[in-house]
């Protein structure tokens, strides 16, 4: 999946994951797109309840045992 | 208009100093704007030295205690029902568990209490210092960190009654 920049939050726990991303989507555009990969598990549920929140888009989640990576499109008004 | 989210920190030892550090964080980086009103043990909170933070394994009798380091099948074990209360008496054990705490903490990839409280800052949230228990306890304004407000239960309810969230800790 296409991206436009991308925030490592691995090995972070709650809520640092959620500020690196709020953090990394600031100097950003509308509509482009964020990768953050984080493995603190909770922050699956944590990543769409702050889109939900915020009216960013949650793209994309690849799942594997130990690791969410997420794609974020940060929403066109700001 | 921005969601209000109004919370009163009332606790002053470590680890209560992270469940509104944490909270006032996540809310605004979601775009809520934020107060937390600091009361009694709670202004501990915004004093310019936080190392003085402690955790007391003897008011938290169910604190589960495991070592943050050694082989893995020495970190599993609790050590919390183990030991017996009353040897949080001896001078130097809290220390020695708070120590240990923070610690655990550390390898959990958990932000220190100064780095979530300057992330408050920096992001906007809104602090507010009890200045009557701040009289009682006899703390002097320029004790605590900048940019902070004084004030009382009427400013507290104002800002709580405006906001959709409110949470006392």
């Amino acid at each position: 999946m296409k991206f436009d920049k991308e925030v490592d939050a691995r090995k972070l726990n709650c809520p640092l994951p959620i500020l690196r991303c709020k953090k990394g989507l600031s100097d950003m555009l509308g509509n482009q797109v964020l990768k953050i990969t984080a493995t603190d598990l909770g922050a699956e549920k944590d990543f769409a309840a702050f889109c939900s929140q915020t009216g960013h888009e949650l793209l994309n989640l690849d799942k594997t045992k130990n690791e969410l990576t997420f794609y974020i499109k940060k929403r066109a008004t700001d | 208009m921005a969601k209000k989210l109004a919370l009163i920190a009332s606790k002053g030892s470590l680890d209560w100093a992270y469940p509104p550090f944490i909270l006032a964080s996540t809310g605004i980086a979601m775009g809520k704007e934020v107060t937390v009103f600091c009361t009694f043990y709670g202004l501990n909170l915004l004093l310019k030295d936080l190392s003085h933070l402690r955790i007391s394994p003897q008011g938290n009798p169910d604190m589960p205690m495991k070592m943050p380091f050694g082989p893995k099948w020495f970190q599993s074990i609790d050590f919390g029902p183990k030991i017996p209360n009353i040897i949080w008496n001896i001078p130097g054990f809290e220390l020695f568990a708070t120590k240990m705490m923070k610690k655990t903490f550390q390898n959990n990839g958990m932000a220190t209490i100064e780095e979530l409280r300057s992330i408050c800052v920096e992001m906007g949230v809104k602090f507010i210092a009890c200045e009557m228990t701040m009289g009682m306890f006899g703390f002097s304004r320029d004790e605590f960190i900048e940019g902070i407000e004084f004030a009382g239960a009427a400013t507290y309810l104002d800002v709580a009654q405006k906001s959709s969230q409110d949470l006392f800790i």
